[in-house]
């Protein structure tokens, strides 16, 4: 399915996952940082599963680890699927 | 048995065909939760086990599984999930014993005491938060001892697993805990099961109840760490020990 997903669609998950970890959805950005959304390692873990459900792409942990802003997020997993 | 509201999902019991993870099994099934029972070898047990918790009117499956080999947990968590559900609580009470003074231990006791007692617990633990931390609600009780906190002679594999185990449970407590997901380690005293039948005699002159502890006292701590009401409990141990390390 790697070649059909768009990066809108990759985006909406993305914004859908921080949501579902308590970021307020009025500070959702491709510029916010995580930590403006008050979103941790743990956050990134579970969205590294969900990534791994819906897209059946495996991230690696450095590069997670790499991820500060939401628009860093959309493009590793973009350049990944 | 109680007639305990029923729970989504189900409790994962592993080393729980004898023993104190027999008695968790069967505490856990009183309380309403459908139970995975993980065995390695002992399937007539196993079935004993699964046999008294459906005869009290509760739910429960043996699955053979050694938790040692990757592979097998795997195969492990998609037999219990496709029987009863989502596993939201587990209970990591697998454990062997292989004694003998460090200066003579082998490298093949050490090993195997810290891969089933420490290093297959993280194991499975980790496959277990996967989902607790989704659902946001997760119990997770690592049966430990106070072979750990305490010193006992012949047993250096076996107290540094389970001291390890201890720390591993603080650890992992404060990563979940906005989860709602609770991590907390039990340390049983001298109880009586297979494990520890030719103990007793001297240690248990020791111990200020002056009896043994059965593996019901155990489970008795389990389900209450397991319940909704011990939500604010996390990462802490619970000695279970009839005052031994007080």
């Amino acid at each position: 399915m790697s070649t059909a997903v768009t990066e809108e669609q990759i985006e909406q998950v993305v914004v859908e996952s921080l949501e579902s970890f308590g970021a307020d959805p009025e500070q959702i950005s491709r510029k916010a940082t995580l930590e403006q959304l008050d979103i941790d390692s743990l956050d990134l873990a579970e969205l590294s599963q969900i990534v791994q459900e819906r897209f059946d792409v495996e991230l690696k942990g450095s590069d997670v680890a790499e991820v500060k802003t939401v628009d860093d997020a959309i493009k590793l997993i973009s350049t990944s699927v | 048995m109680s007639a305990a509201s029923e729970h989504e999902g189900c409790a994962l019991v592993t080393g729980a065909s004898r023993g104190i993870g027999a008695a968790i099994a069967g505490g856990l099934a009183a309380d309403g939760w459908s139970i995975g029972v993980n065995f390695r070898s002992d399937e007539s047990s196993a079935a004993s086990t699964v046999e008294r918790i459906q005869a009290s009117g509760g739910r429960a499956l043996a699955v053979r599984a050694d938790v040692t080999a990757p592979e097998e947990v795997e195969r492990l968590f998609g037999t219990v999930e496709d029987a009863f559900g989502k596993v939201l609580v587990l209970v990591n009470n697998a454990g062997v014993r292989s004694d003998d003074l460090a200066v003579s231990l082998g490298d093949s006791e050490w090993d195997q005491v810290i891969d089933t007692n420490l290093t297959a617990a993280f194991r499975v633990t980790r496959r277990a938060l996967q989902t607790m931390i989704r659902e946001r609600f997760g119990r997770v009780v690592n049966v430990a001892s106070i072979i750990g906190p305490r010193a006992n002679v012949g047993q250096s594999n076996y107290a540094a697993a389970k001291a390890g185990l201890i720390a591993m449970t603080k650890t992992i407590a404060i990563e979940v805990a906005r989860r709602g997901v609770t991590v907390n380690a039990i340390a049983p005293g001298l109880i009586e099961t297979d494990l520890t039948a030719e103990l007793d005699g001297k240690l248990l002159a020791a111990v200020p109840a002056r009896r043994a502890g059965t593996p019901e006292d155990v489970a008795a701590c389990a389900c209450f760490l397991a319940s909704e009401e011990a939500g604010y409990v996390t990462g802490s141990t619970l000695f279970v020990d009839g005052g031994l390390s007080a």
